[in-house]
């Protein structure tokens, strides 16, 4: 039953309907589908309220100086080359400005560079509620999860090769203690053998898929050169480089597809490395799981072409912008 | 003619002049020097300007077309084949842009050429302090980009000729991993080659600036343009040695089986990175301090009015060439360093944008007041000011590694680079040109050619260069000779406004044909009361050699 509503959710809702891609003559970033991307957006909306007033403001002066001061209207120039108090100012109000950007800059890198201890978070939570602070409590779980931190870490290792992702999920294993590791291939790759797929230079075989609501930690690794593990709605982007095990993290809540491009220079077909991130309810991710450690990567592929409607309506990334 | 003969040519009269080969192939004379490095800067500008003509052609359509066409119809390759050669020759061609724009056309010609011609006439100077080394560094250039463009044609990679991994050069892909063939080699020889031309060209720099000042000229009345040189010329210094340093493990490791970048041997590519971008970091103030100077002058002559805060003018440029060296790992804020370690490269690199505030500012309060005439430099001046402006506000976005995490490597950057280089040290490039053509060939310009030049320009370079912020922001990632659909519209209007300025690059070579024709006489001065530098000084063009008598500077200020 489940399977024929799955399918009659494919029919209703084209795939892209569920996607995060590039959206033809956009001016902004695609829709945040994680809390990190989130406040990427905020820091940035803060960062246009600063940046678009000042280019303004130089191009007002220059204006009015081009206006005001040209050899018409100002046929005998002053003389002045020295003024102290403005220099100060001109000085002091920049660093100002800097200090403000900064005070946001640095609990953004924070936040997004470190992986949340979920000990913490579930404590955190707890204390906040059996102080009865609630307002604290409510700006806290805007940025962790303290139910999904009760649940621990979904560890993915991805690994860059020229030119496709090795994606394994060592805490996931059948009985013989063999755990889910499958290279995800671009489908196109600007031959006349492409597969029909879409979106086009989007699309992998075999994508990666993790639980929604989950807290997800990644270790990225590189085979030959390097290459950089990068999905612009998870506002991450993570380098994978040979000899180096680097790491982060995302949670997403809304189930759907999420696309990335392999972000540093790895070679002829450096553009035909996509990332493609199927995020599922858990239910979906467990039995995508047991297929893939059967070995069966088609029918597995195929359990998450739709995303499982569970008892919470799916929001569509690309629409809440 | 023996090399001690053409030493001993300086005794002779002022304007006594070597036969041709003597002049320009063993030439001394840092004026004909300077001349060479414009004429060499041109051409490699034609070549670098093409290669960013093949990009905007690829991009303006999704799929592979112009790159797949060029390897079927010059290299007679088919099928598959012709598709990978066609995406290495894209890569290749991205690389090459970037280092011959960067090494052969805005470090020749602001360095080299301006430099040459004017740090000696503005202070006051017969010549450079090394004439002999001043015609070493610029055959040397001629050299390195001749290796370079060699190395365009030699195998590189498994899928065609040349060097297709960026030129930021990172191994493992510029290593026997990625590019085994020699095409690698040869870049680094090209490099090197360069780099040597730089730092004797510094030295001769530093030199001649600190020994032979015209008395009466201190420190703190030098002219700004000099300061900027000097800064420049102290980066450079300062900064090639790592690179060369960094190449030659490079070399190392790709023929001598040394392991400096390979993990496998107990190397770690991200050294390389630290290396390169100690080096690249400072390589951008190198490309845009004589800019600055150039700027400067202009603002003042054509305000008639002296530099407002020329101590503050001189001492930003000295602060933003000492913070350009502790800067340099905002390039690398995804290659996975300790968060503590971001905190400070963030907080380091913002605070650049102090000094360079208060250099917009002070040319703001320059013209404030002024009497301003509009003339081609002047044009560009005020152009240079507004986009690296713009250039400047993303580099605060971007130096927020918060926000670098998801712009990293995408559009947005290229937008931003390109805004303080093409649109920043490429105007300061043409206001120099337009400022000094006519002291320089004693002939004058078209104003009316040169003034359209800027505007399509200004133009163009704006719809080129504009949308890339859009397509960062969406997610294009860089160096990608294919993209998804979702970037098709803006990448269309920057291949447009790329044709805006191949109108623009028309009417310049135009007006530079126009002007060497018409040979309409030039004067010593054509700017007026504002121009107060010493090379105004001089008939236009100067004589083969100046100031046998040395001026005694009695001026107030470097202005």
């Amino acid at each position: 039953m489940r399977h024929f509503l799955a399918a009659l959710g494919a029919a209703l809702f084209a795939a892209p309907a569920f996607a995060a891609i590039p959206k033809d003559g956009a001016y902004g970033m695609q829709p945040a589908a994680t809390r990190i991307a989130e406040r990427i957006h905020h820091f940035h909306n803060f960062l246009l309220w600063i940046i678009i007033p000042i280019t303004l403001f130089v191009m007002i002066l220059l204006l009015w100086v081009i206006v005001r001061h040209n050899s018409r209207a100002n046929p005998t120039p002053r003389k002045f080359s020295h003024n102290t108090l403005i220099e100060v100012i001109w000085t002091v109000v920049p660093a100002l400005i800097l200090v403000a950007i900064a005070s946001q800059s640095f609990p953004q890198l924070y936040y997004e560079d470190v992986p949340p201890n979920l000990q913490n978070v579930q404590d955190k939570a707890k204390t906040l509620l059996a102080d009865g602070k609630s307002a604290q409590y409510e700006a806290f779980v805007k940025e962790y999860n303290p139910d999904a931190a009760a649940k621990g870490y979904v560890n993915v290792k991805i690994q860059g090769n020229q030119w496709n992702w090795t994606y394994s999920y060592p805490d996931i294993t059948d009985d013989a203690g063999n755990s889910i590791e499958f290279i995800s291939n671009p489908l196109q790759t600007g031959l006349p053998t492409d597969q029909p797929g879409e979106p086009r230079n989007l699309a992998v075989d075999y994508p990666m898929v993790v639980p929604a609501g989950r807290y997800i930690r990644y270790y990225t690794a590189a085979a030959d050169v390097i290459h950089s593990f990068a999905v612009p709605s998870f506002g991450v982007k993570t380098d994978a480089i040979p000899g180096r095990l680097n790491e982060g993290w995302f949670l997403v809540d809304e189930p759907g597809v999420y696309y990335g491009q392999c972000s540093e220079l790895c070679g002829v077909n450096h553009a035909y490395m996509p990332i493609e991130v199927v995020v599922v309810p858990q239910e979906q991710f467990d039995r995508w799981a047991q297929l893939m450690l059967t070995g069966d990567y088609d029918a597995a592929a195929a359990s998450v072409k739709t995303i499982a409607s569970l008892d919470q309506p799916v929001k569509y990334a690309s629409t809440n912008h | 003619m023996p090399m001690d003969e053409v030493a001993l040519d300086h005794h002779h009269d002022a304007d006594h002049k070597p036969g041709f080969f003597v002049r320009w192939l063993f030439s001394t004379n840092h004026k004909d020097i300077g001349t060479l490095y414009l004429v060499f800067a041109l051409i490699a500008g034609i070549v670098g300007y093409t290669l960013s003509g093949l990009i905007r052609w690829e991009l303006m359509e999704p799929g592979i077309g112009p790159m797949l066409w060029i390897q079927t119809h010059f290299f007679g390759l088919e099928g598959a084949e012709a598709i990978q050669h066609a995406k290495h020759f894209y890569n290749m061609v991205i690389t090459y842009h970037g280092l011959i724009m960067i090494f052969f056309l805005v470090m020749p010609a602001l360095i080299g050429g301006f430099g040459n011609w004017f740090v000696p006439l503005m202070i006051g100077a017969p010549d450079m302090a090394f004439p002999r080394m001043n015609n070493i560094s610029f055959w040397l250039t001629v050299a390195a980009f001749t290796l370079a463009c060699i190395s365009m044609t030699i195998p590189g990679g498994a899928s065609g000729n040349g060097f297709a991994g960026g030129w930021v050069l990172y191994p493992p892909l510029s290593s026997t991993v990625g590019h085994p063939g020699p095409a690698m080699d040869l870049l680094i020889l090209s490099l090197h080659t360069a780099g040597i031309a730089s730092i004797l060209g510094a030295i001769n720099f530093i030199v001649t600036i600190l020994n032979m000042r015209a008395p009466g000229m201190t420190m703190h009345k030098m002219p700004l343009f000099a300061w900027g040189i000097l800064v420049t010329a102290v980066l450079l210094l300062l900064s090639l040695p790592v690179l060369a340093a960094a190449l030659t493990m490079l070399l190392t490791d790709r023929n001598f089986g040394s392991q400096f970048f390979n993990p496998g041997g107990g190397g770690d590519p991200v050294m390389f990175q630290h290396l390169f971008w100690f080096f690249g970091h400072p390589e951008v103030y190198i490309m845009i301090l004589p800019a600055f100077g150039i700027i400067s002058h202009i603002v003042s002559t054509f305000s008639k009015k002296p530099i407002f805060g020329y101590l503050g003018m001189a001492y930003a440029m000295v602060s933003i060439g000492v913070i350009g060296f502790v800067v340099w790992a905002h390039h690398m804020y995804t290659v996975g360093m300790n968060v503590d370690l971001k905190a400070y490269f963030v907080a380091a690199t913002m605070v650049i944008a102090v000094p360079t505030g208060i250099k917009i500012f002070s040319w703001i309060a320059t013209m404030w007041g002024g009497s301003i005439e509009f003339k081609v430099p002047m044009l560009w001046a005020i152009g240079f000011i507004f986009l690296f402006t713009v250039g400047g506000v993303t580099g605060v976005v971007l130096a927020n590694a918060g926000i670098d995490h998801t712009l990293h490597d995408t559009y947005y950057v290229v937008a931003h680079f390109h805004y303080v280089l093409s649109l920043g040290a490429v105007f300061g490039l043409f206001a120099g040109w337009y400022y000094w053509f006519e002291k320089m060939f004693g002939i004058k310009y078209n104003g009316m050619i040169g003034g359209l030049h800027f505007w399509l320009m200004f133009i163009g370079s704006n719809v080129l260069f504009f949308p890339q912020h859009f397509l960062g922001l969406q997610g294009m990632p860089r160096r990608y000779i294919d993209y998804a659909d979702g970037f098709h519209t803006w990448h269309y209007w920057s291949s447009v406004g790329y044709l805006i300025t191949l109108a623009a690059t028309t009417v310049f070579f135009i007006g530079l044909v126009e002007a060497f024709v018409r040979r309409r006489k030039g004067v010593a001065n054509p700017w007026g009361e504002g121009a107060t530098t010493l090379e105004w000084t001089l008939p236009s063009p100067p004589p083969f050699h100046q100031y046998s008598e040395l001026p005694h500077f009695t001026g107030k200020g470097g202005h």
